[in-house]
């Protein structure tokens, strides 16, 4: 058995930095490269672009991205874990392999998780008394099962640890849990039992601090930001031992922090109950974490408890609701306040003329109250340079939002002065994608592993 | 006397559907000793009138010294839902930090 490991976070979200893998694996040592590719949203973007094209649906980004690792991973036996997979893992997979042989790269093995998605099933498991309500409002699916985009079980860390098992170098999957790509290579290395609760616990934990990329290391900090070098930042590295410790670190030559403070940030990043924290592993209680701050951008995470897992699996849903526009005008100085205040009235007075029809319209004042609503300080209008007018509307008339769009440049010429601002066309209607969670019974889903070889 | 929670705090928010979640950490010991006494639920409440349409729940992670905040029914539907400038109620933890207590001399 390895006396530790090092599990460094390369994507916090599709979209991150482009260079924070290469630099994981370039900049120093490390055994494991995860990255969490999947928001909520996320998924309904993906089966979107797999119904246009079936061989589209997993986070293009990673051969481009592979390109430039796979001969460096391959050397070093870097593992990398990711969950970019999407609704194509297996799309995914055989893209990596086209780059493999592109770079006459062989002797490696990739697997693939599926058996998260469940769009197809959904009839069969509500005839088999899988009922699926919204667990935040409990509602029936029924009215939206026919709008649904994607449904995807929330997968946890048995799969890639079987993957692993099969000697996987690299391991793509669709909709795990972005602890679970953490989890899975401690339970593997260190032949960690998934039935104890307070190990599972542990690498969740160290799951949830990597699993938002650099906000671990200095990004998004509200406490000393300033101190912090965020041009170059470093990502969080979770360097795990055998009995369940875990160091947070990064590489010594890259930016950003690594503090008490910097990780316990990302602890109470978008948590609920924090000694019910459920994942499909386990439960983790948060409040047992203990943190110790060892100096040179090392922070011990020990102490971790928690309870056997629940019977069932979170469900992710999304389906089509309407449709949504926005729109943003700039004011200046004088009365910018004003104007663009009288601007949204005219604005509104002629969305009545016209007769149209909306579920919600929305006016903020960029610069002066978006972000903090009525707490935010009353200024003297003679103090305010200029005012972003910021008005979005939502809608299930699709001409309504259209409609709308049209209503925007006009108040350049026929509303208040000194307005700016207005470029790139027509706000056009977006499709509203709602969300919808649910829970099922785990008996329901058998993920299962497939191997690659090239 | 009043004091200034940004002064003896940090945080973090996000959104967990349409409850933002807002965690605030004190500095040091003696800063949780306060927040616990004092940044009750109520207070949190009464500070995001107009914001929080919904219920506050509260809960306290004396570990590291943090309280955490579920503001239910706040950011506008949540998700693509929401017209909000901030749909995932990042900048709300900056945003407890603007308020005051009031603790005794």
């Amino acid at each position: 058995m390895k006396e530790k490991i090092r599990i460094a976070s390369g994507q916090g979200f599709w979209g991150d930095l482009i260079d924070a893998p290469y630099d994981q694996v370039t900049k120093g040592e490390v055994d494991y490269l995860v990255m969490d590719y999947l928001a909520e949203v996320t998924m309904s973007i993906l089966q979107k672009q797999k119904n246009k094209n079936p061989e589209f649906g997993y986070a293009r980004d990673i051969p481009k991205l592979m390109e430039r690792i796979l001969p460096i991973c391959n050397e070093k036996r870097i593992k990398v874990i990711t969950n970019g997979g999407g609704v194509n893992p297996e799309g995914c997979a055989k893209a990596i392999i086209q780059v493999a042989e592109n770079l006459n790269i062989s002797g490696i093995k990739i697997a693939v998780v599926v058996g998260d998605n469940i769009k197809d099933r959904l009839d069969e498991l509500v005839s088999e008394g899988e009922e699926l309500n919204n667990m935040e409002t409990g509602e029936s699916i029924i009215p939206v099962k026919e709008k649904l985009l994607s449904a995807n079980v929330y997968l946890g860390a048995g799969p890639i640890v079987e993957a692993l098992r099969q000697d996987a170098d690299i391991v793509i999957t669709g909709r795990t849990t972005d602890t679970g790509l953490t989890l899975a290579p401690m339970i593997y290395e260190f032949g960690w039992s998934m039935q104890n609760y307070d190990l599972m616990s542990a690498g969740t934990v160290a799951g949830h601090i990597l699993e938002c990329g650099g906000q671990a290391s200095g990004g998004n900090f509200l406490g000393d930001w300033k101190s912090v070098e965020l041009t170059n930042i470093g990502f969080p590295i979770a360097e795990a031992y055998p009995n369940g410790d875990v160091v947070i670190t990064k590489h010594e030559n890259l930016g950003g922090k690594v503090s008490f403070e910097t990780v316990a940030e990302q602890l109470v990043y978008e948590i609920g109950d924090p000694e019910k924290y459920i994942t499909p592993d386990c439960i983790a209680d948060f409040t047992s974490i203990q943190l110790e701050d060892l100096g040179e951008n090392r922070v011990k995470v020990y102490g971790v408890k928690g309870k056997k897992e629940t019977d069932t699996f979170k469900v992710s849903c999304s389906y089509a609701d309407g449709y949504s526009a926005s729109a943003t005008l700039t004011y200046s100085w004088p009365e910018a306040l004003t104007k663009a205040k009288a601007a949204d009235k005219i604005l509104r007075e002629r969305l009545v003329k016209l007769n149209l029809a909306f579920d919600e319209i929305n006016t903020e004042f960029l610069g002066y109250n978006s972000c903090h609503g009525p707490l935010s300080k009353e200024m003297n209008e003679d103090d305010i340079n200029e005012i972003v007018l910021k008005v979005s509307v939502r809608s299930h008339d699709y001409n309504s939002v259209d409609r709308f769009g049209k209503e925007i440049a006009p108040l350049i010429l026929t509303g208040p002065p000194s307005v700016t601002g207005f470029a790139g066309g027509r706000p056009k209607p977006s499709e509203v994608v709602a969300y919808w969670p649910a829970l099922i019974k785990k008996e329901f889903i058998k993920p299962e592993v497939k191997i690659l070889e090239i | 006397m009043k004091l200034k929670l940004i002064d003896i705090a940090h945080g973090r928010s996000g959104d967990k559907g349409d409850a933002a979640n807002v965690g605030i950490i004190a500095f040091n010991d003696e800063g949780f000793m306060i927040l616990q006494k004092y940044l009750t639920k109520e207070k949190v409440k009464e500070h995001f009138k107009g914001i929080c349409l919904g219920d506050v729940e509260r809960y306290e992670l004396p570990n590291i010294h943090a309280l955490n905040f579920l503001l239910h029914n706040t950011l506008g539907g949540g998700g693509t839902v929401s017209l909000k400038h901030d749909a995932q109620g990042k900048t709300l933890a900056a945003a407890l930090l603007r308020m005051e207590l009031e603790i005794p001399d």
